[in-house]
């Protein structure tokens, strides 16, 4: 099908700060999403990346409010709704059975008295159409069949309390409970964020086959750069409240064009290969309160202009694809903007040993 | 690569970010605390300015006894036919700085003992808990009205210590828990690091984090204090010198004085102040809290 | 080796009472630090990285082993030497705000242990003074951050304001447990490169804890990666050699576990071969033989699960490793055959083209 299964229009996110004040967390993102596909929202803390993630399910807190826009998803029926519109019992049955979100911290997102099984009980009732009967054996049943497909030993897990089990483990079963109505659109924040390096390794290759095998579409919030090129068909980086650019995995990671992806991609460290001389992005993010006029960007840019400062620059579109995978950067110098491959200008200064470990790999 | 970085935000230490600017800050801010402060403050004045300006003159008058308000007489006159609201003006200032001194010494106390033992613990933290043990196992009003009817004729101050020494025990604890926990903190690690001295770390590193408890936990103390002390003029246990609200109720309540209607002003009038006080108190207590909790004062 | 290294820690234990029994959070680390050199402590949490830096830093008193500053060990130290020592290893921590007493001011919390220990006369010498040490750390200008309280800074200032109150000391070692871990990967970089500077204009040697092995790589290039699992280091040598091409089975786990931000790579990695068991073992019930060997996709029966292997050198640095041992020793042999051991191809680099 051609028709995006979420189409997000002009939304803006803001949050209380007094009785009359607020400020503007996210604003003006248009989005296409998809059946299948997986996008990255990447971005430093504070960008507005999980405000997003959270607006799209409307799972903000209290203070937090939708100002604008609009949020249409298309139902398993076929049919499709505005999720601003809906009412307090239907946004309850859409969360889940439609669309889910696995929690930053998996650490917290267990209630600490309940035991797993009965947190996939209550979802699965409180969350389902009322039309199957979830008994106890039913619940067991289904939640050992979620455990097991990622790959958690059911009869260990479902009667132990959260704090019996290791960040991992958490983890894996927060993602089995938000799949477990077979939602078509999954939401995940930070997913191996505080985990270790190979529980993060093992999670990533866990979620890859899980996309392989219910064909959810996902979008995932991260700050590391490196879990979105894994995981990631599409990638939006956020700046201060707005996507400032759009693209393909590979458009982001080899040829940013918004000069705050390159920054960012060029203050990451590899491990793989030489070490390279890293420069990072001047500067600090802008607060929320004051933020900069025009390019919210242009005091930490190196090719900003006048024309930077005073108007608000709308994304750009640079390479035309199908399906949402369109190359787009909110840059009025886009054109120049030339993002090396940080590795290839140190090879002179290559230890031997490593020449010698890669020739003989390749 | 040398990051440019953004300035700072105003630099300067402002009134509004010293301490006592925050403690005004989060008064004013909301208008519970703000009414409780000026109700506080009200109270505070009356009592203490207001017998300066009224005429102290108030001669016994047996042709005034319990006459109704009037011009004259805003709170008509008592049993004596003296003026009620110039007995009210002159009743409060011993009860509030009675008060305010037992809960100053109470908190000093708790305050620096609460201290060494949490941050000590060890041999004087065991001692100093039982100490406190027996303190609250005590009850605190009858321990009260024991000590101050041994002691004849107590002067107001050492009312103020025996009010004082029963209070303290609970802040105490509270107070040693905090440190405790303060201490885990990895500034104070930081501290010991730079090798800044015990005594440094513990009244100069972490008291000052616990500013905001201490003086939410003073204004509570008065409050307790105040009600102690007019509980015991109520019970006719003090020396009838000066006038004060405690001993206005003693007085209605010994000579039946709430079932004579003409009698109100005297009788209601005391515990109207007390009721005002607590409230403003109560109120200016939550607003300070709301000031010195950083986790509340950024919002 | 005539220098005497400024930190040596000779096997260092600590056992930890717990209601579970006695637990050996570290159990037996030797490893050595030299001026304006960097070792770095790779591990994942529970490796027991966090309490080797501590007991380096005299925070925590091990339950055997010695620490050792310049060739003394500090359990034979008077109290000058102690106070000499204190002020020459400093110790920065993971959470830069949790580390700054937030009712004092940037120049209350730099110049406090320089007043105490009567290091400035008088306000304008000590403004002076924390000025300087701002400018070392990159927070210019200073007159902008003296009279800040840590919550009107970003995590990166918090940070280097933590830096330059270690710097007040004049230190000659400084241990960062996890101290960029914390910080956005921008601001990450820029702290990293002002470290870097100290370390080679002011001869400071870093101790450096990070679970971050692209960290590591970057901040120890000319230094030395010490690798910790369950308590014991099981790599050891330059960085170069041990992240360019490692032996242990569980550094190469760890380097094939990295998620690069480069799309091609990481589908090159999608292939790579899974640890036998995703969970790390308890500290309380430790495998018999190499710790390691539950999750070790090199896993040998009857010979990884007999005895502890021991650091042995191999390939420029030294590995805990039966298997790694075993297959050096049959390539000393001519006639046996020589097992080449790569056990995640993923870490492997994608042919150049693709990566364009």
């Amino acid at each position: 099908m051609t028709d995006p299964i979420l189409s997000v229009r002009d939304l803006s996110i803001a949050y209380k700060t007094g009785r009359k004040e607020s400020v503007t967390a996210v604003s003006g993102i248009d989005l296409d999403l998809y059946e299948r596909q997986s996008l990255a929202l990447v971005g430093e803390s504070g960008c507005g990346k999980t405000t997003l993630g959270l607006g799209l399910l409307r799972l903000l807190p209290g203070l937090g409010e939708i100002t604008s826009g609009s949020l249409t998803y298309r139902l398993k029926d076929g049919s499709t709704a505005d999720l601003l519109k809906m009412k307090p019992e239907q946004l309850r049955r859409f969360r889940w059975a439609e669309a889910a979100m696995v929690f930053q911290g998996a650490m917290n997102a267990f209630n600490p008295v309940i035991k797993i099984v009965d947190h996939f009980a209550d979802t699965l009732r409180d969350h389902s159409d009322g039309k199957r009967k979830w008994t106890k054996a039913a619940v067991e049943a289904r939640a050992g069949e979620l455990l097991e497909t990622v790959r958690l030993d059911p009869d260990r897990v479902l009667q132990s309390y959260p704090h019996e089990l290791s960040g991992g483990m958490k983890q894996r079963a927060l993602i089995a409970l938000a799949i477990a109505l077979d939602p078509q659109v999954l939401v995940l924040d930070e997913p191996t964020t505080a985990l270790d390096l190979l529980t993060q390794r093992s999670i990533v290759q866990q979620l890859h086959e899980l996309r392989k095998k219910f064909g959810f579409t996902m979008v995932f919030i991260t700050h590391d750069l490196g879990l979105a090129a894994e995981l990631a068909d599409r990638v939006a980086t956020m700046y201060a409240g707005r996507i400032i650019e759009t693209g393909s995995a590979r458009d982001i990671f080899y040829e940013p064009k918004h000069p705050y992806t390159a920054g960012l991609i060029n203050a990451v460290m590899p491990v793989k290969g030489l070490r390279p001389q890293l420069e990072s992005i001047p500067g600090y993010p802008p607060s929320l309160k004051a933020m900069p006029s025009g390019c919210a960007f242009h005091p930490r840019c190196a090719f900003a202009t006048d024309a930077c400062k005073n108007e608000r620059i709308d994304l750009d579109l640079l390479t035309e694809r199908p399906l949402g995978m369109s190359h787009t950067a909110a840059c009025l110098h886009h054109d120049q903007v030339r993002f090396e491959r940080k590795c290839t200008d140190t090879s002179a200064a290559r230890p031997a040993s490593i020449v010698e470990s890669e020739t003989a790999d390749v | 690569m040398t990051a440019v970085e953004a300035p700072a935000a105003k630099p300067r230490r402002t009134f509004r970010e010293s301490t006592l600017g925050q403690i005004w800050t989060g008064l004013t801010r909301s208008p519970a605390g703000f009414a409780g402060t000026v109700l506080v403050l009200a109270i505070v004045g009356f009592s203490f300015i207001g017998p300066l300006v009224v005429d102290q003159d108030n001669p016994t008058d047996t042709s005034m006894i319990w006459t109704a308000p009037s011009g004259e007489h805003w709170l008509g006159t008592q049993y004596e036919g003296k003026d009620t609201f110039t007995i009210l003006v002159n009743s409060g200032a011993e009860p509030i700085w009675v008060g305010g001194m037992a809960a100053t010494m109470a908190v000093i106390v708790a305050v620096v003992l609460g201290s060494i033992a949490g941050y000590f613990r060890g041999r004087i933290d065991a001692l100093l808990l039982q100490l406190t043990d027996v303190t609250v196992t005590i009850p605190q009003f009858l321990l009260m009205i024991a000590v101050v009817a041994f002691f004849e004729d107590i002067p107001p101050w050492g009312v103020a210590i025996v009010v004082g020494s029963t209070m303290w025990a609970f802040l105490f604890r509270s107070i040693r828990a905090q440190v405790m926990s303060l201490k885990e903190r990895e500034f104070v690690e930081a501290a010991k690091l730079q090798h800044l001295g015990t005594m440094r770390i513990v009244f100069r590193e972490i008291l000052p984090n616990m500013a905001g408890f201490i003086f939410v936990n003073f204004v509570i103390a008065v409050n307790q204090a105040i009600y102690a002390i007019v509980g015991l003029y109520v019970l006719g246990l003090m020396p009838s010198g000066t006038p004060n609200w405690g001993l206005m109720i003693h007085l209605s309540w010994q000579n039946n004085f709430f079932l004579l209607p003409v009698a109100m002003p005297y009788v209601l009038a005391p515990l109207l102040m007390i009721v005002l006080f607590t409230i403003g108190l109560v109120t200016m207590g939550r607003g300070l809290d709301q000031a010195l909790n950083p986790r509340l004062r950024d919002r | 080796m005539s220098e005497t290294p400024l930190l040596k820690l000779s096997g260092l234990e600590q056992v930890f009472d717990t209601r579970k029994g006695p637990v050996a959070a570290v159990g037996g680390v030797d490893l050595e630090v030299k001026a304006g050199k960097v070792l770095c402590l790779v591990g994942e949490s529970g490796c027991g990285k966090t309490t080797t830096a501590r007991a380096a830093a005299g925070i925590t008193r091990p339950t055997s082993g010695a620490v050792e500053f310049r060739g003394k060990p500090l359990t034979a130290m008077n109290a000058a030497e102690r106070t000499e020592y204190r002020r020459s290893v400093q110790y920065i921590h993971q959470d830069p705000y949790a580390a700054l007493n937030p009712t004092r001011t940037v120049y209350s919390t730099l110049t406090a242990g320089l007043k105490r220990h009567g290091l400035v006369k008088g306000r304008t010498e000590a403004r002076a003074k924390a000025a300087e040490l701002l400018r070392l750390v990159d927070l210019t200008p200073p007159e902008s951050y003296l009279d800040a309280y840590p919550h009107q800074l970003s995590g990166g200032q918090r940070q280097r304001v933590n830096v330059a109150r270690s710097l007040a000391m004049d230190p000659k070692l400084l241990i960062c447990d996890e101290s960029t871990s914390m910080l956005d990967v921008s601001i990450r970089v820029s702290l990293l490169n002002t470290l870097g500077r100290l370390r080679d204009e002011l001869d400071v040697g870093f101790l450096f804890i990070t679970h971050d092995l692209a960290v590591a790589k970057y901040f120890a290039w000319d230094g030395e990666i010490a690798v910790m699992y369950l308590g014991k280091v099981v790599e050891h040598g330059p960085t170069p050699e041990v992240i360019g091409n490692p032996q242990h089975p569980y550094t190469k786990a760890l380097i094939g576990a990295v998620c690069e931000p480069d799309p091609d790579l990481a589908k090159a990695n999608r292939s790579a071969e899974q640890l036998r068991s995703a969970e790390i073992p308890s500290l309380h019930d430790l495998p018999a033989g190499c710790a390691f060997h539950p999750r070790c996709p090199a896993f040998e029966p009857g010979v990884c699960d007999g005895e502890r292997p021991l650091l042995q050198l191999a390939e420029r640095r030294n590995v805990a490793c039966h298997v790694v041992a075993r297959d050096r020793r049959r390539a000393a042999a001519p006639d046996d055959r020589t097992l080449t051991f790569d056990a995640v191809p993923g870490s492997r680099r994608p042919e150049p083209e693709s990566a364009i």
